[in-house]
């Protein structure tokens, strides 16, 4: 008798043991010594979670009630691994080249990275698993209770519930410590997957010493076991070839679809070839498991008692014959198909729920807060999420459980699921082989193939405990009896599965075909069928462009890229002028793309240049392998044009600030030769009247009257003076221009410095009978400035007012006025004021209108003005609008001089 | 009286020195300071010949010098331009255009004299 301390601590042994070889084996990963643990052998054996406690029971118990049935949960994945070459090489290229971390990922991705896909599959996944997850817990709980039957009156173990919920808290640590340890970029457990690999060998050892056992020890050999069958109710069993057909179909699509085969087939994959050798082994192994299992069955009909659990037989057989150590075995066995199935279960849904439902939700969430996608947090929150998630995914299978109740057959549970996660086939599959399949499509085929599914399987399997009631399964909602959940549309007399399955794909197939045909798929869609259904083309070497879907503008963006913003222009108008189109884009014909690669060829390459406007074309010509190849050199030429760019960038703002500089140049070279020449002018006119009225003179003078004498004399003192004062202008301005001079500056009223201004200018004032108005109220305000500098601007203003009035009764204004921070004075005169086209010009050097020389002055006036105030802080501008010439003075304030 | 010469200048002083050293010599001389109304001027008095400032106002004595050549009646008038600025370039443009004689300011009265003396044909 085995008793319940043994078989927990058997259990626990086991268990334990596993722990020892994940550690060893992830340890050794980490080291990088993992090349057998990339071994075909592993990876072959790691497919055995497709045999979990449903086939290592279940087969048996099926194939005692529906005879040769039981084969077609082998011969689907068979075919799948037999036909690898055609689907499976090009998932698993597929989902390495694109590095998916599940199957909703290779979906979401397929679909231009879709969200909403990655949800819908994640969703559906973790409802399909849920009753399977359930399934190992009973299975478990079942093999416990066998040995309970055992155990004397006394002894209370603990119930089924307890027992399920124990072992599905242990499953959830082991793949927290084992399944979240890290977050790789591969996604690969090396530890879980040598424990599963362990496990798969564990479970065909029983299996197989069992059916030894029985075949040789129970049944006497080949023989007996023939006359068993023989004396058996599988000897009358007839094909139902529908179902047949049926459920080969489906554990073929499960075997492809069901996201623990995915995390196992695809992405723990290390190495594509293993497939090769997993085409044959894995079969292999599947055939073994398979071997004995209707020997198992015929005996255990023959030899136990009426009503015993036909699923139970691989234990209940050794027991029945006192083989305990056997007994024990078996248990193992089917206590390791259930662990690893729910392991990698647990491990695939978790990456689901957090890649695709977590992470989005959470980068949705801090969208507003840009570099969150790089902040140490995510990695920790995805690990969060995983364990989390894998702790709730566990959880949901122990509800299911409890809901449940336990009683439905291991077969029929597991059924259940494959139908629901089937409903990814027609997806993946028009993913894979069909440019057409749109994200628009997969979504309504996912979503109506999932609703049929809940209708017609899921929830009646529910019982009647469940939201489908009898009445509802007997009438049909509302009485509508064509839409009884297992009999749609009036069809009855189908096995309820088969019915299911039958009308989910055909809406589920219906829907993605139709919505696919009706829907447009998004450029990054193009993109990504490209790359998944052609992942395995060659890359010929001229390969046409046909059906090109890119636009012409990302065409001329790239060209930019590599070709320089102009020659890209260049060539796109010319393009577009030969195809008859105003502007610059192109038709993107072949024709023009062809001509586009072959320029773009020359810049960097010809595969480059045709994975690069692939990319963009998404035409028929390109493959993953292109892409792959020239990911690197693509990577290179980006690098490399962005570098190139930012020097052109960098080029063309040197050449426009060379460009500003030399401008400048000319100008100041223009200014310059412009204003030498001014000088001379103003040099030499004073100077030819000296020189000639001097020779006159020293020639004639004798000749002369005296007052002729005296005036020729004094036009030479006064062409003299003139000569000195422009001189000394033009020191002034030089010096004021240059910033050499330092302002004198003192607090003084404005009074006294109009007042010098005043008297400097009074002799001319007086010549000219000019008026001055004055506003002497105002002229007290304090000012801090540099009182000669200052009334140097005033002189010139007020001798400029007073040289050009020529109005019979001449006058200037003095107005001031303070404004906050600053003190206006405007002189106004009312003379011919200045034409408009003049004012600008007027504050220039050499400015002056006219080249009368009786102004007496050299130009020089106004300009000298305006960098004096300047170097004040303040300005000096023309005053539109006051009837004669009017100048503003604009001083600045400042506040602590009261 | 029989030679005329009109001198086109702005400066007073040198309009005053040129005609003391013109008439002192036997001309009879006219002066006209604006450049705007210049051709006018020229065409009134009918001089034999022509001394032309360059720097105007109104208008620059290269214009003044391009339409006396377009014109049949004084194509053929003497012009001594005079400038002020003295750069080569000047001169070069003044010859271009036609001027007989090109003289840059300050000049001394014995050239002013020749030049006008030897533009009229009567050196």
């Amino acid at each position: 008798m085995v008793s319940f301390n043994l078989l927990l601590l058997v259990s626990l042994a086991y268990v334990a043991a596993l722990f020892a070889v994940a550690f060893w084996a992830d340890r050794r990963a980490r080291q990088g010594r993992s090349a057998w643990l990339r071994s075909p052998l592993i990876y072959t054996l790691s497919l055995s979670i497709y045999c979990t406690a449903w086939t290592f029971y279940g087969a048996v118990g099926y194939a005692a009630r529906s005879g040769l049935e039981y084969l077609t949960i082998y011969l689907g994945p068979t075919l799948v691994m037999v036909g690898w070459w055609w689907v499976l090489r090009k998932l698993v290229h597929v989902g390495r080249a694109q590095r998916v971390t599940s199957i909703a990922d290779l979906l979401s991705s397929r679909y231009g990275k879709s969200n909403l896909l990655g949800v819908i599959v994640t969703l559906l996944a973790v409802i399909g698993t849920t009753p399977y997850i359930a399934l190992q817990l009973q299975s478990v709980t079942l093999s416990f209770s066998v040995f309970a039957a055992e155990w004397p009156e006394g002894f209370r173990p603990p119930g089924p519930d307890a027992t399920a919920f124990w072992v599905a808290a242990g499953l959830a640590l082991f793949t927290i410590l084992f399944g979240t340890r890290s977050l790789d970029v591969n996604e690969r457990h090396s530890g879980v997957v040598t424990a599963i690999a362990v496990e798969a060998v564990v479970k065909l050892v029983a299996l197989l010493a069992v059916g030894i056992f029985v075949t040789w020890g129970v049944a006497g050999g080949v023989a007996g076991i023939a006359r068993a069958i023989e004396a058996s109710p599988i000897a009358a069993w007839q094909l139902d070839s529908a179902r047949w057909v049926s459920l080969t179909f489906l554990s073929a699509a499960a075997f492809l679809t069901l996201p623990r085969m995915f995390q196992v087939l695809v992405v723990e994959n290390a190495d594509e070839r293993q497939l090769a050798t997993a085409a044959w082994a894995f079969p292999l192994y599947l055939l073994l498991m398979s071997l004995f299992v209707i020997p198992i069955a015929v005996v255990g009909l023959g030899r136990l008692p009426e009503g015993a659990n036909p699923d139970l037989f691989v234990l209940t057989l050794p027991l029945s014959a006192d083989r305990e150590g056997l007994a024990m075995l078996s248990f193992l066995g089917g206590f390791s198909s259930a662990t690893s199935m729910v392991i990698v279960a647990a491990i695939a849904l978790s990456t689901m729920v957090s890649n695709n439902i977590v992470l989005p939700l959470w980068l949705w969430l801090r969208r507003d807060r840009p570099g969150a996608s790089q902040s140490g947090d995510l990695r920790r929150l995805v690990l969060v999420a995983r364990r989390l998630a894998i702790g709730a995914i566990l959880l949901l299978g122990y509800g299911y459980y409890r809901f449940s109740g336990g009683g439905a057959a291991l077969a029929a549970i597991g059924l259940i699921s494959f139908t629901g996660v089937a409903q990814v086939l027609p997806a993946l599959l028009g993913g894979l082989f069909w440019r057409g399949a749109t994200r628009t499509g997969a979504a309504a085929g996912l979503l109506a193939g999932f609703a049929v599914w809940a209708y017609t399987l899921y929830l009646p399997s529910l019982g009647e405990g469940g939201p489908m009631s009898a009445a509802l399964m007997e009438q049909g909602p509302l009485g509508l009896g064509w839409l009884r959940p297992q009999a749609l549309f009036g069809i009855t007399g189908l096995d309820p599965v088969v019915h299911a399955l039958f009308w989910s794909m055909v809406a589920n197939t219906g829907a993605f075909l139709l919505a696919s045909l009706l829907s447009f798929p998004t450029p990054l869609e193009r993109l990504q069928s490209a790359q998944f259904v052609h992942a395995l083309a060659q890359n010929s070497p001229a390969p046409g462009w046909i059906g090109g879907a890119g636009g012409a503008e990302d065409l001329l963006i790239l060209a930019q890229r590599i070709m320089g913003a102009s020659e890209a222009q260049a060539l796109f108008s010319a393009h577009a002028a030969r195809q008859g189109k105003q502007g610059y884009l192109p038709d993107p014909t072949a024709e023009f793309i062809e001509a586009l690669e072959r320029e773009l060829a020359g810049s960097v390459g010809a595969a480059t240049a045709h994975a690069m406007i692939g990319q963009i074309t998404g035409a028929a010509a390109v493959s993953v392998d292109d892409l792959m190849a020239v990911a690197d050199e693509t990577q290179q030429v980006l690098e490399y044009s962005a570098r190139l760019e930012a020097q052109q960038a960098e080029l063309a703002r040197t050449a426009r600030q060379l460009e500003a500089a030399n401008e400048k140049l000319t100008q100041l070279s223009l200014q310059k030769d412009a204003f030498l020449s001014q000088i001379s002018h103003e040099l030499r006119t004073p100077m030819t009247s000296i020189r000639a009225f001097s020779e006159i003179l020293a020639d004639a003078g004798a000749d002369l009257a005296p007052d002729e004498r005296q005036k020729y004399a004094s036009v030479i003192q006064d062409e003299t003076i003139r000569l000195t004062r422009l001189l000394d202008d033009l020191l002034d301005l030089s010096v004021l221009e240059n910033g050499q001079v330092s302002m004198d500056m003192r607090a003084v009223p404005l009074s006294e410095v109009l007042e010098r201004a005043l008297t400097s200018t009074a002799s001319v004032i007086a010549e000219a009978g000019v008026e001055i108005i004055r506003d002497r109220a105002s002229e007290g305000r304090l000012l801090h400035t540099d009182p000669g500098r200052l009334a140097q601007v005033f002189i010139n203003l007020i001798a400029n007012a007073v040289k050009y009035n020529d109005s019979p009764g001449p006058k200037l204004e003095i107005r001031i006025s303070e404004h906050p921070g600053c003190l206006l004075v405007d002189l106004i005169d009312n003379g011919p004021g200045i034409a408009p086209e003049a004012r600008e010009m007027i504050f220039e050097k050499f400015s002056r209108l006219s080249d009368q020389a009786a102004a007496g002055s050299a130009g020089l006036g106004l300009a000298i003005c305006r960098e004096i105030m300047e170097r004040l802080g303040g300005s000096v501008e023309y005053l539109p609008g006051q009837g004669g010439a009017a100048f503003r003075v604009r001083h600045p304030l400042r506040e602590n001089l009261a | 009286m029989g030679r005329k010469v009109l001198l086109v200048e702005d400066e007073p002083n040198i309009v005053e020195a040129m005609g003391f050293i013109l008439s002192r010599d036997g001309w009879s001389v006219a002066s006209h300071a604006n450049g705007e109304t210049a051709m006018d001027e020229i065409r009134r008095v009918g001089p034999d010949v022509l001394v032309l400032d360059v720097m105007l106002p109104g208008r620059s004595g290269y214009e003044i010098l391009r339409e006396l050549r377009a014109d049949a009646a004084l194509a053929a008038l003497p012009v001594l331009m005079l400038t002020a600025r003295g750069q080569e370039k000047d001169r070069a443009l003044a010859e271009e255009l036609g001027a007989t004689r090109f003289m840059t300011k300050p000049f001394s009265n014995a050239d002013l004299r020749k030049a006008v003396n030897h533009i009229a044909g009567e050196d």
